[in-house]
């Protein structure tokens, strides 16, 4: 391995690159030929290093030098001034906003960085980078000083649970699929992140994936499985590149593949692609894919570890559980354990979205408030409005209200509260946020996506979709909302998979919660959030307007009038309630009445 | 179409197996993956990238490599999302359908999009270059909303903004 002074990374995440990074590193590159230091300085590529609305940007190792806002005609002086002089170029420094809207910043006080630790930091292209930072060490000490039980016996002493969502203690799932019947057997990685708002699986593929490769091989060698798949969706190009690259340099450096470092023990992996269906996340639907057919759950007994693919004892685990391992293996389960709360053991990772100053991506210990990821990690609510609501575990998760925000994060006290912990991914709703609008949005999201084998998800979830689709329309009816109710019940308990089981969550918890608003739609014929199309109406402000006729301009439908320099005028019976005219508006004239 | 008439079909000469170019690809995704376990979902996807769809004929073309029905290939083809029976638009604008999208603003792109280019989101413009589609979340929350504009994700996309979308992919006037 060749040593270098520095290194330099560079990002290429896809704004980056619409913004020039390529250019940047080839001028780098060539800079740094012309100024003889392409010895001393290496320069890599990255995902995401977190200011990307100011890139192409690139940081500098060791001294961790963070540049942004760069052009191809910079690049001569900064190599002189940084590299050959060595002074920080000031003019291009990144300085650290008040608030970082981006995928993945430095953690914040609360947070505990495991998963992510290396995300950002190494090039996950170079499975050197990985090595250097500990990584296929856990995997050594597995295969040289530990027997398969000793390996099953450390994960269930931390107390990792499955991070899928179901929240299944990883060590017993391990044990029971290397006690079943029948040869070979299959590991597999579930890397179908499809819930809404959900990406942190996606950085970790992108960014460290030999942290799963470690984990899965570790998997592999304590239930005695000799071929993983890693099944990923299809909205995830980059991390399926990034997955086959890591492959193969681990298999070129005898960590997949015959006699693992000169071991007996033989693996090898495989990535497969998913075609866009969410109920592939479900392990006996992405069984099915794998196996080539139509993605359809079927029912569970006999369960995966019992008979899976191809009717093998296979064990399914999700991405984050995988990057788990390595780390655990490493610092032992007495360490993993010391985090979080009694039953749910470490950190999790989330995707905070919504109305947060503070969007991206987060790691944080079991039991941790939702207040505390809302206002001390997400740095409250944008625009000064008020908190509304938080949605936890995307489509088959729930909306809690601000009553609920003192509530530790961890599986058991999401479910209790009428949500659940899914894969990770938490919407956060200012009060500009109309329930009903959400819980019909996850409906036509499930519903669309509901595979059709089993009637109550089939049906029960149209029969949902068009009442509430109804409510939004001011159409609503008396006896509406016990409907609904009855209907959440009869779709729980009688569906198929996960899936449909779930469905009606959502509507469920935002019955449970925001009733009244359910009550105004269907009684008052009145959308309490503005939303609604149907009830609501808009208006310019004769006194606010300049009649700048940028709205006229905008408006699909030709519903705006007025003359250039006077107050505009929205014809309310062509109008078709979208909403562009208010959001082009440079003088908030436009209001929802 | 129904299965009998698939099987019956004759190949049309704008079918991608009527190209002998298209042909000798498609004849290398089956050489390559044909006895993978699990082949039909690889092979399918390879088709789908590489051809941009994946026709009747070709189903059954498929399906007769694999020694399957072609009921099981048409099964698979039409469950999943991502694979597509007809041609697409040479440019594909996709509009994601996640959560952060959906409440930052997806739905009055969308009528933005409709009223500059006349069609719906799932069809494509009559001189066939661009292609309206609606996909789940992509993941670039943050973001949010995200249009998808071939393979590239273009983030915090206002209404106002999407002329500047289309005017590189309208043919030059």
């Amino acid at each position: 391995m060749k040593y270098y002074r520095s290194h330099v990374l560079v990002c290429v995440d896809p704004e980056c690159l619409n913004r020039g990074a390529h250019e940047i590193e080839d001028a780098l590159q060539d800079e740094l030929v012309a100024q003889g230091l392409i010895d001393e300085v290496q320069v890599l590529e990255t995902s995401r290093i977190g200011a990307c609305s100011d890139g192409p940007e690139l940081m500098v190792y060791p001294e961790g030098v963070h540049y942004v806002g760069l052009s191809v005609d910079d690049i001569p002086y900064l190599v002189e001034e940084h590299f050959l002089k060595g002074r920080v170029v000031q003019k291009f420094l990144y300085t650290r906003p008040k608030f970082v809207d981006e995928e993945l910043s430095a953690p914040t006080p609360k947070e505990v960085r495991v998963v992510l630790r290396n995300c950002g930091k190494i090039d996950p292209q170079n499975i050197e980078d990985y090595i250097a930072e500990d990584g296929y060490q856990a995997l050594a000490k597995v295969l040289t000083e530990m027997t398969p039980e000793q390996v099953i016996d450390e994960i269930k002493r931390s107390g990792l649970r499955g991070r899928g969502g179901a929240g299944f203690p990883t060590g017993r799932k391990w044990e029971l699929t290397r006690a079943a019947k029948g040869e070979p057997k299959y590991i597999i990685c579930n890397a179908d992140e499809g819930d809404p708002g959900a990406f942190m699986n996606r950085r970790v593929l992108e960014g460290d994936p030999h942290s799963v490769i470690e984990g899965m091989i570790i998997a592999a060698y304590a239930i005695g499985a000799s071929q993983g798949y890693i099944y990923c969706r299809a909205e995830y190009p980059l991390a399926v590149s990034t997955l086959n690259i890591a492959i193969q340099q681990a298999r070129n450096f005898g960590l997949l593949g015959k006699n693992i470092l000169g071991t007996d023990f033989s693996f090898d992996l495989e990535v497969r692609q998913g075609a866009g269906a969410f109920v592939c996340g479900e392990e006996t639907a992405l069984i099915a894919s794998i196996e080539g057919r139509r993605g359809e759950p079927r029912p569970r007994p006999p369960f995966p570890a019992q008979s899976g693919l191809w009717g093998k004892p296979t064990n399914i685990n999700n991405v984050e559980t995988y990057a788990n391992v390595p780390q655990i293996i490493l610092k032992g389960a007495e360490w993993f354990a010391s985090m979080g709360t009694e039953k749910s053991k470490g950190t999790k990772t989330f995707a905070l979205a919504g109305d947060l100053n503070h969007t991206g991506l987060i790691e944080v210990p079991f039991g941790i408030t939702l207040r505390e990821i809302v206002y001390d990690v997400g740095g409250g609510i944008r625009d000064g409005k008020a908190f509304k609501a938080i949605q936890t575990g995307g489509p088959m998760g729930g909306c809690l209200p601000a009553s609920y925000l003192d509530l530790p994060v961890d599986y058991e006290s999401l479910t209790a509260a009428g949500s659940i912990m899914g894969s990770g991914g938490m919407i956060v709703m200012d009060e500009d946020t109309c329930m009903v609008d959400i819980a019909r949005f996850f409906m036509e999201f499930t519903q669309d996506e509901s595979c059709g084998k089993c009637t109550p998800c089939r049906i029960g979830t149209r029969r949902i979709l068009e009442i509430l689709t109804r409510i939004c329309e001011g159409k609503g009816q008396d006896g509406d909302i016990e409907t609904l109710e009855y209907l959440c019940e009869q779709i729980r308990t009688n569906s198929l998979c996960g899936l449909g089981q779930g469905a009606p969550n959502p509507v469920a918890s935002t019955l449970k919660h925001f009733r009244d608003e359910y009550e105004a739609h269907i009684y008052e014929k009145r959308c309490p959030a503005k939303v609604c199309r149907a009830l609501i109406r808009y208006e310019i402000l004769p006194e606010a307007c300049t009649g700048c006729t940028v709205c006229a301009r905008n408006c699909p439908v030709g519903a705006i009038s007025g003359e250039r320099r006077q107050p505009h005028v929205i014809d309310p019976d062509v109008c078709i309630r979208c909403g562009i005219c208010m959001q082009v508006c440079n003088f908030n004239a436009v209001v929802i009445e | 179409m129904s299965l009998a008439t698939i099987a019956k079909t004759r190949i049309p000469a704008n079918d991608p197996l009527a190209d002998p170019e298209k042909k000798q690809i498609i004849d290398e995704i089956l050489e390559k993956n044909k006895d993978l376990p699990g082949a039909l979902m690889v092979i399918l996807n390879e088709l789908q990238s590489r051809i941009g769809y994946i026709s009747n004929p070709m189903q059954q073309y498929v399906a007769d490599a694999l020694h399957i029905p072609v009921s099981k290939v048409h099964g698979v083809v039409t469950f999943y999302s991502f694979f597509t029976t007809t041609p697409r638009g040479k440019h594909t604008i996709k509009f994601c359908m996640g959560t952060a999208c959906y409440v930052g603003g997806t739905p009055q792109l969308i009528e933005k999009a409709k009223s500059l280019l006349g069609i719906e989101p799932g069809q494509t413009t009559p001189d066939g270059n661009i292609t309206l589609e609606l996909c789940r979340c992509v993941g670039a929350c943050s973001q949010a909303p995200v249009v998808v504009v071939d393979d590239q994700i273009v983030g915090r996309v206002r209404p106002n903004k999407f002329p500047q979308i289309l005017r590189p992919l309208q043919p030059q006037a």
